[in-house]
C-alpha cells in the first residue's frame, strides 16, 4: 500500500543556541491567512473569528490560540492553530469586500528568543528594534538581509519571523551567522 | 541609513523597505483616446525632473505595502514630509525648504570628493 504523502518542513531538526541567542523552526501544520478588507468588512470579520482586529499600526490581537498581526491598513496575517477553521469562518461573512487567502504552505515561523536575540536580528534587519520603536506585542513586516519577513515581538526577548519557505533556509543561515557575531 | 517616515506606519523605516516610484501628482487624461501623440508623450513620458524640491511617489514595499508621496529635494536627497496618497501637495514653509537646501557652493561641505584635472589629464 503507498502511503500518504506526508509534509516535510524544511528546518526541521535544527536549532541553535548559544551567545545569548535560542532558536528552534516552528514546525507543524498550522493555520495561516492572508487577509485583505475594506473598512466595512473589518469588524464583522473580527467578530466571525472572535477577536477585534488591530487597526493601528503595527497592532496585534490575541484570542484563545488565535493571532491577528497588522500589516498594513487593509492587511492582516491571521494565524491559528491547525483545525480552527478560520478560513471558513472568516469567508462566512457577507458584508464588505474582502479577500482570504490561505498561505500556511508558503510561510515558515522561526522563534528567536535570549537575551541577545535582538542583536542577533538587527544583524540583518536594518528596522529599530528597541524596546520604544518597537515594543512587545507588536509586529511589522520589514527584512532580513534579502528577504522579507514579518516579525513579531511576542515577548521582551522573544521573537516569532515569519518568512516565505523557499527563504527559510537563508534566513536561518543569516541568523545563526548573526547570533554568532552578536 | 537613510530613514523614511510612513504616514501608515506612522514612524520612521529604513530606506531598504522602501522602493521610489517617480514624479507624484501626474493628472491621467479622462478622454485617453483622444489624445494627440504629442500630448500623449508629454503624459507618459515627459517628467519634470527637478533640480531642487520634487514630489514623488514611494512605495512602502516590505513593510505596510502602501504608496504615498513624499517632498524631497534632489540634490540633498533630504526629505521634508511625506503624506498619503490621494491627499494634496503640502504647503511648505520656507525654513523646511532651507533646512534640506544643500551647502554652498565652494564650502567646505559641497567639494567634490574627487576632481577630473583639466587638460593635461592630473587629477588634483
Amino acid at each position: 500500500m503507498v502511503e500518504a504523502a506526508t509534509r516535510l518542513y524544511p528546518l526541521t531538526g535544527r536549532e541553535f543556541a548559544g551567545n545569548g541567542v535560542n532558536m528552534r523552526p516552528l514546525d507543524g501544520e498550522h493555520e495561516r491567512i492572508s487577509l485583505r478588507a475594506d473598512d466595512v468588512a473589518v469588524a464583522g470579520l473580527g467578530a466571525a473569528i472572535g477577536l477585534e482586529l488591530p487597526t493601528k499600526p503595527g497592532g496585534v490581537a490575541l484570542a484563545d490560540g488565535l493571532s491577528a498581526l497588522w500589516l498594513g491598513p487593509d492587511e492582516w496575517l491571521i494565524m491559528a492553530e491547525k483545525g480552527a477553521g478560520i478560513e471558513d469562518k472568516l469567508n462566512s461573512v457577507t458584508t464588505g469586500l474582502y479577500s482570504v487567502v490561505s498561505i500556511n504552505h508558503r510561510n515558515m515561523a522561526i522563534l528567536v528568543y535570549g537575551a541577545n536575540a535582538v542583536n542577533a536580528l538587527n544583524g540583518g534587519c536594518p528596522r529599530d528594534l528597541s524596546l520604544e520603536a518597537f515594543p512587545a506585542g507588536t509586529c511589522s513586516r520589514t527584512i532580513i538581509g534579502k528577504a522579507e519577513v514579518v516579525l513579531w515581538r511576542t515577548d521582551t526577548h522573544s521573537f516569532h519571523v515569519e518568512c516565505w519557505r523557499s527563504f527559510s533556509d537563508y534566513v536561518w543561515k543569516f541568523l545563526v551567522e548573526a547570533a554568532r557575531c552578536a | 541609513m537613510l530613514l523614511i517616515h510612513c504616514p501608515y506606519c506612522e514612524e520612521d523605516r529604513p530606506e531598504l523597505e522602501f522602493h521610489g516610484e517617480g514624479e507624484a501628482h501626474i493628472e491621467r487624461p479622462s478622454n485617453m483616446a483622444e489624445l494627440s501623440n504629442e500630448d500623449f508623450e508629454k503624459f507618459f513620458f515627459i517628467r519634470e525632473n527637478q533640480k531642487g524640491i520634487v514630489f514623488e511617489r514611494w512605495r512602502h514595499l516590505h513593510g505596510c505595502g502602501r504608496f504615498f508621496n513624499a517632498v524631497r529635494h534632489s540634490v540633498s536627497d533630504k526629505f521634508i514630509a511625506t503624506y498619503k496618497a490621494g491627499e494634496k501637495k503640502p504647503k511648505l514653509k520656507k525654513a523646511e525648504i532651507d533646512r534640506v537646501a544643500p551647502p554652498a557652493k565652494n564650502t567646505p561641505a559641497n567639494e567634490p570628493v574627487w576632481t577630473v584635472g583639466k587638460e593635461d589629464g592630473d587629477r588634483s
